[in-house]
């Protein structure tokens, strides 16, 4: 009984051994060197593989990171100033300056304004409404309402405002990453430089109409009427097909030219109630 | 045993309210839209710039490519503008506007009734006369009808399949046509049978259309070479490779055209239009549509020009009803639902029903049961269920493992969903995102 006990513990031991051995000889031979820091610099990063960055999640970034030299185009959207400058300190490596982004809706159809034309009863996905009509609206450029960008973010940074049937970002937890513009069929979402105090300055609308069709859809339509480019002194806003659109590189927050648009389609966010005219002046 | 393809289908209530209302001629509007864009492929070039002064047949719009065809005034005035009009998507795209001042027609063009049988023209004259006259198969689909009648080298036809099925529930305008001008029909089918040097023709034609039926079986005794075929009442009886199957019992390869089987498929009201430009020079500015509904006071068949805004033609029907909830562009099944009545009526539009406001709402989609009903009545062999959950969860590779560019978008699968699932809109969904894909890689 003893014997057969002891026997197969020799046995299974031996082959054990004998695996053991092989397993590790292989191991040498085909041995992967792998940069330490790939794995140091993962852990830096948020780990949320969501492809703002361009790469296909965070270890390919990661690597990316460590092979390539100059590391100033390479940005995570997600990670704040302080990770990046650490990831920056592990490679020994120059950071470029952040340039921080922000998704930015561009329409402003809700339903006092662009009023509804018809009733869609059908599927739920604004790219089955964007292939088969134009939607609620008579507006073709506008926004369909239901809501693929708020499906797409992965930081639940997009939310449906009832009362507007209008898609709204959180700036705080917006991170950039890209995903609502790739969903949004009509490209209305765009990307734009994050200001201080999150101020924004931007044309809520892309209908590129003639003035008065865009004006008989919707009431805060831009009608490309040109009066925001002409007084504009830093010669950032252009009209390209009857569609004004303010260059956020250029744009430096003067406010000149909202006042001027005769339909209110460009909105000013986060800035404080204007002063009358005397104290400004001052 | 009455032909029909064996593999799925259903049958809805017919509803021909309109079957016994004569084609009559629909008086001139004050004035048309019409579209550069009628067809499948790339939108003609305007000719006409505003204040031009046109004739009816006069050509407006010329061919800009190889999948295109012209277009043709068919009032005479003077243009308004040439600019973006809402066509039947809601989407604005070019049109030509003319205010209708009278009716004078081209001079080479003959207007008169008389029945021309003799065919003096050539197969290239033929399809000359088919690609000047712009026309398209008017069945739905517009595709530029003398590509179709141009035989690809290497490639033989055996068989003209002429398709007078008109499955569609509702719709009247094939069946008022074969009808009415069956003669002329049945010029343009020897006319196509001479493009295409084929010497068969059949014309299939279900079986809920009797009259139809022994109308072209008598005028078809003074041709030999042309048949009709009667077939079971089947929804999509009326799309080309169905109908090849039933006619001929071969099937078309997934992804191959027709002429992979010898067989070459061609409407009813596309053969009378051949007909028209061959024989009288006659291009195709007018066609049968069909105004209908459960609420519609005069359920007509009427003569249109194209460019004539609907709301037009419904007037001419009795007006629109009170409790309407719908009006949709072609039949109840593949049609779709304007959400404007200004728009023009185009070289495709068969129809134009409109439904009441309690037929008009889906009911609301539950879950998938799994009674596997979509299967078996798809008429490809698809697996809409699949299709619908790959595409809701964006798994494109399994929509186009499974076949989903095989879809017609009959719109039997979400007809016979006892859950009321939605399955067509996402099959379109994953059919338009594979296409994409599909695009992308070749290049």
């Amino acid at each position: 009984m003893s014997d057969v006990v002891i026997n197969s513990v020799i046995i299974v031991g031996a082959m054990g051994l004998a695996a053991a051995i092989i397993l590790f000889m292989v191991a040498q031979k085909f041995h992967v060197v792998e940069d330490p820091r790939i794995d140091q610099v993962e852990e830096e990063l948020p780990a949320a593989n969501c492809g703002g960055c361009g790469y296909p999640g965070c270890r390919a970034f990661a690597e990316a990171l460590v092979k390539t030299d100059d590391i100033s185009d390479l940005h995570c959207p997600v990670s704040d100033k302080d990770s990046m400058e650490k990831i920056a300190a592990i490679l020994g490596k120059e950071m470029g300056e952040m340039k921080p982004l922000v998704a930015v809706v561009r329409c402003a159809g809700s339903p006092d304004k662009s009023p509804r034309t018809n009733i869609y009863d059908g599927t739920h996905s604004c790219t089955i409404i964007s292939s088969l009509y134009t939607g609620e609206t008579g507006c073709p450029y506008g926004c369909l309402g239901m809501g693929e960008c708020v499906d797409a973010c992965n930081f639940d940074a997009i939310h449906m405002n009832a009362d507007t049937q209008l898609p709204e970002v959180t700036d705080d937890l917006c991170t950039a990453c890209n995903a609502c513009v790739v969903a949004c069929p009509r490209d209305i979402i765009e990307l734009r430089k994050k200001n201080k105090k999150d101020r924004k300055i931007f044309v809520s609308c892309i209908n590129e109409d003639k003035g008065g069709v865009a004006r008989k859809n919707c009431k805060v339509a831009c009608i490309g009427c040109g009066k925001c480019v002409k007084v504009c002194p830093y010669e950032a806003i252009t009209l390209e097909n009857n569609l004004a659109y303010i260059d956020p590189d250029k744009c430096r927050l003067c406010r000149k030219c909202a006042p001027e648009c005769p339909t209110n389609a460009i909105l000013e966010i986060n800035f404080p109630v204007k002063k009358k005219k005397e104290a400004t002046a001052g | 045993m009455i032909k029909t393809f064996p593999k799925g289908g259903i049958h809805p209530p017919e509803d021909k309210f309109s079957a016994g209302s004569p084609i009559q001629e629909l008086p001139l509007p004050k004035s048309v839209i019409i579209p550069v864009c009628q067809h499948l492929g790339s939108p003609s070039e305007p000719l006409v710039k505003k204040g031009d002064r046109v004739k009816t047949g006069q050509i407006i719009a010329k061919s800009s490519g190889f999948v295109s065809t012209n277009i043709h005034s068919s009032v005479t005035g003077k243009v308004e503008k040439v600019d973006k009009f809402t066509d039947s998507t809601g989407y604005r795209r070019l049109a030509v506007s003319i205010n209708v001042e009278k009716d004078q027609w081209e001079d080479n063009i003959d207007t008169s009734n008389t029945l021309k049988k003799q065919i003096n023209s050539k197969a290239e004259e033929i399809i000359k006369k088919i690609l000047d006259a712009g026309i398209v198969g008017m069945g739905g689909a517009t595709f530029p009808s003398h590509i179709k009648l141009s035989v690809p080298k290497g490639k033989k036809v055996e068989v003209l399949i002429i398709n007078g099925v008109e499955c569609e529930p509702c719709l009247t305008s094939d069946h008022r046509l074969m009808l009415e001008k069956g003669e002329e029909m049945m010029v343009g089918v020897r006319l196509m049978m001479t493009a295409l040097g084929v010497n068969r023709a059949v014309i299939g034609i279900e079986n809920n259309k009797p009259d139809a039926i022994s109308n072209l079986k008598t005028i078809a005794k003074d041709y030999k070479t042309i048949e009709v075929q009667v077939l079971k009442v089947k929804y999509p009886q009326g799309a080309e490779k169905q109908l090849i199957k039933s006619i001929t019992r071969r099937e078309v390869p997934s992804g191959k055209l027709p002429i992979e089987v010898g067989a070459v498929v061609h409407n009813v009201e596309t053969a009378y239009a051949v007909y028209e430009a061959v024989q009288k020079n006659k291009p195709l500015i007018e066609r049968v549509v069909t105004v209908t509904g459960k609420n519609i006071a005069k359920p007509s068949n009427f003569m249109v020009r194209t460019g004539t805004p609907v709301a037009y033609l419904i007037e001419a029907a009795g007006g629109l009803p009170e409790d309407t909830g719908k009006i949709i562009n072609g039949g109840p099944m593949m049609g779709k639902a304007l959400n404007s009545l200004d728009v023009p009526v185009t070289k495709g539009t068969s129809g134009i029903l409109v439904v009441p406001q309690s037929e008009s709402l889906r009911r609301p989609a539950l879950n998938c049961i799994r009674c596997a009903k979509c299967v078996s009545i798809c008429p490809m062999g698809l697996e809409p269920y699949l299709l619908r959950a790959a595409s809701e969860h964006k798994k494109w590779d399994i929509v186009e493992e499974e076949r989903s560019m095989d879809c017609m978008e009959c719109g039997s699968c979400s007809y016979v969903c006892p859950s009321a699932i939605p399955l067509l809109d996402y099959i379109r969904l994953g059919k338009s995102t594979v296409s994409k894909i599909i695009r992308s890689r070749k290049q």
